[in-house]
């Protein structure tokens, strides 16, 4: 598992600086509103560079919201973002429950939709190439998005939010579409892949078992507050089914069920 | 708003009719005389039904069932259309019509693709011109031909006038349909992946609409030979329309059908050239995958 050469071990000396730091995220006060409607009310996150955090709460209690926020895509109503640093277009990257893939374009195209501009002509197939093969579908880069498997596909988007070697890479719910068993193997691939690159992973997952097997920490989200900020401990790769994540897992459903 | 309900029905029954079409035949090129025979036969039983009805209206003609007045022996059109053939006659009027349905089809088609993306795009474009384009298409195109033979007389311009408007309609609105319903995910996709305005453009936008313009593409090639056909009967001095109503004013009955074969044929050639186009640019779209093995 450990064996694999880092992604990026053969790019550009400034990807190289800037790929295997994550971005440490600073969320204070945070609130957002639509319309009348308050989703968010004051939540409060300090996430150091390179942790992996995962994100957890009851459908509709603003899981995506917090996520599209702290990816930019959407602008807070009241509250701040800060970052340990620049963040560049491409030191952000979201990684989306569909894999929206654009059809029309062969696999290698739609991961060099992840790569910088200024990555030009033949190196921008190679660098496709090289994370495609890291995600396991060297063989695919020429076939078409709708041949492939569910999980196939969202592999690919993996592959394209890794592209630019980004230092925040925000999940939403990446994994909820798949069968079960698809998904224990991606959450190895995400896992190994944190492992290797140390972005900063904030991940939204509606699955407590899954937060507990991949996560440094667990964050509860309700009534528009954190309800629970739990670090998990144990050492990886976690063992499925453990009596330590299980009173773990415990501990969140109460918390979540209490309220 | 039935146009694009139609066409979507359309683009649906396209496609079923390309899963039902025998395709395995490319496929099995490689394999033994029975099976290749059993190829020939799917390939060339649609034919065989029209070969029938051909060898049965000569037959009647010969026999003096039908009268070559009314309807002349398949034979007695192919020689008039050899002799029209060996005159020039035939290509002549072949030609122009085909320049005039183009040159239609160009201008009509570019002004319906530049508004239907710029109504698409943009709501203060659609706000300001969508409710005139829609009143005007509520007017049958063919009813203005008088009007058009006061404007230009039987010239160029009144062909050309009258198949741009034709196909004007069905390539507006499957293209403002097209990119309307281009997957918003896509889009937002695109945006949080920093692609510029153009770039959108090109990489989701144009793909993601290319379907509906297809569709809309097929509409106006009826329309546009309809119209020509019209066109050319009422108002022209040259093309197979002028053809025909000069073949009727001597009672050439034959050429008058020859010049309604030929209008099929034209029909079909059109048909065929969208349906390459269409594969080229679709490749990627599943209806088209099943095609390519
Ligand atoms: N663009 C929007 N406009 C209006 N309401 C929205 C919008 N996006 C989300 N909401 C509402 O905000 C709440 C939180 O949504 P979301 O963050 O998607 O929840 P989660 O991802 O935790 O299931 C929901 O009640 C949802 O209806
Ligand atoms: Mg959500």
């Amino acid at each position: 598992m450990n064996a694999h050469t880092p992604l990026l071990a053969d790019s550009s000396p400034t990807d190289l600086a800037r790929a295997p730091h994550g971005l440490g995220v600073h969320v204070a006060r945070l609130g957002h509103s639509f319309g009348a409607k308050r989703v968010l009310e004051r939540i409060e996150l300090d996430i150091p560079a390179g942790q992996f955090v995962a994100i957890v709460g009851k459908s509709g209690c603003g899981k995506s919201t917090l996520l599209r926020l702290v990816a930019g895509l959407d602008t807070p109503s009241t509250g701040r973002i800060d970052f340990d640093g620049p963040r560049d277009a491409a030191a952000t990257r979201i990684m989306f429950q569909e894999p929206r893939l654009l059809p029309w374009e062969r696999v290698l195209a739609n991961v060099e939709v992840g790569l910088p501009a200024s990555v030009k002509g033949e190196e921008r197939h190679r660098r496709a190439r090289a994370i495609l093969a890291e995600v396991g579908l060297a063989d695919r880069a020429d076939d078409w998005p709708s041949v492939l498997s569910g999980g196939q596909r969202q592999r690919v988007a993996l592959a394209r939010a890794l592209a630019s070697g980004p230092r925040l890479l925000a999940f939403d719910e990446p994994l909820g579409a798949l069968d079960a068993l698809t998904r224990i193997e991606m959450q190895g691939l995400v896992e190994r892949i944190w492992q290797q690159q140390r972005f900063t992973a904030l991940f939204v997952t509606h699955d407590v078992s899954e937060a507990l097997a991949l996560a440094d920490r667990v964050v509860l989200i309700d009534a528009g507050h954190v309800a629970l900020d739990l670090a998990v401990e144990l050492p990886r790769p976690r063992r499925r089914g453990s009596a330590e994540l299980a009173a773990l897992e415990g501990r969140i459903l109460d918390t979540l069920f209490s309220s | 708003m039935s146009l694009v309900e139609r066409g979507a029905r359309l683009s649906a029954a396209i496609a079923g009719a390309r899963h039902a079409r025998p395709r395995d035949a490319r496929r099995q090129h490689a394999r033994p005389a029975a099976t290749r025979l059993a190829v020939l036969e799917a390939r060339l039983a649609g034919w065989v039904l029209p070969a029938l009805l051909v060898v049965l209206w000569e037959y009647l003609s010969r026999i003096g069932v039908i009268a070559p007045n009314v309807l002349p022996a398949p034979s007695a059109i192919a020689q008039a259309g050899w002799a029209a053939l060996k005159s020039g006659e035939l290509l002549r009027n072949m030609w122009v019509s085909t320049l005039r349905a183009f040159a239609g089809l160009f201008v009509g088609g570019v002004i319906g693709l530049a508004f239907g993306i710029a109504n698409g795009l943009s709501e203060l474009s659609r706000r300001y011109t969508d409710t005139t384009l829609q009143m005007i298409r509520n007017v049958p195109h063919l009813a203005l031909i008088p009007l058009v033979i006061l404007w230009f007389g039987i010239d160029e311009e009144a062909k050309l006038f009258l198949v741009a408007l034709g196909v004007f309609f069905p390539i507006y609105i499957n293209t403002l349909h097209g990119v309307r319903t281009v997957d918003p995910q896509l889009i937002e996709m695109g945006r949080v992946y920093g692609m510029s305005p153009l770039t959108l453009f090109r990489r989701v936008i144009l793909p993601g609409a290319l379907p509906s313009i297809f569709v809309g593409l097929r509409f106006a090639l009826g329309i546009m030979w309809l119209t020509l056909i019209v066109a050319e009967t009422i108002a022209a001095s040259s093309g197979l329309g002028y053809m025909a109503m000069q073949a009727r004013e001597f009672l050439l009955v034959d050429v008058v059908v020859l010049a309604i074969l030929i209008y099929a044929l034209l029909g079909k050639l059109a048909d065929v050239l969208t349906r390459w186009l269409e594969e080229r640019c679709l490749q990627w779209h599943p209806a088209f995958q099943a095609r390519r093995d």
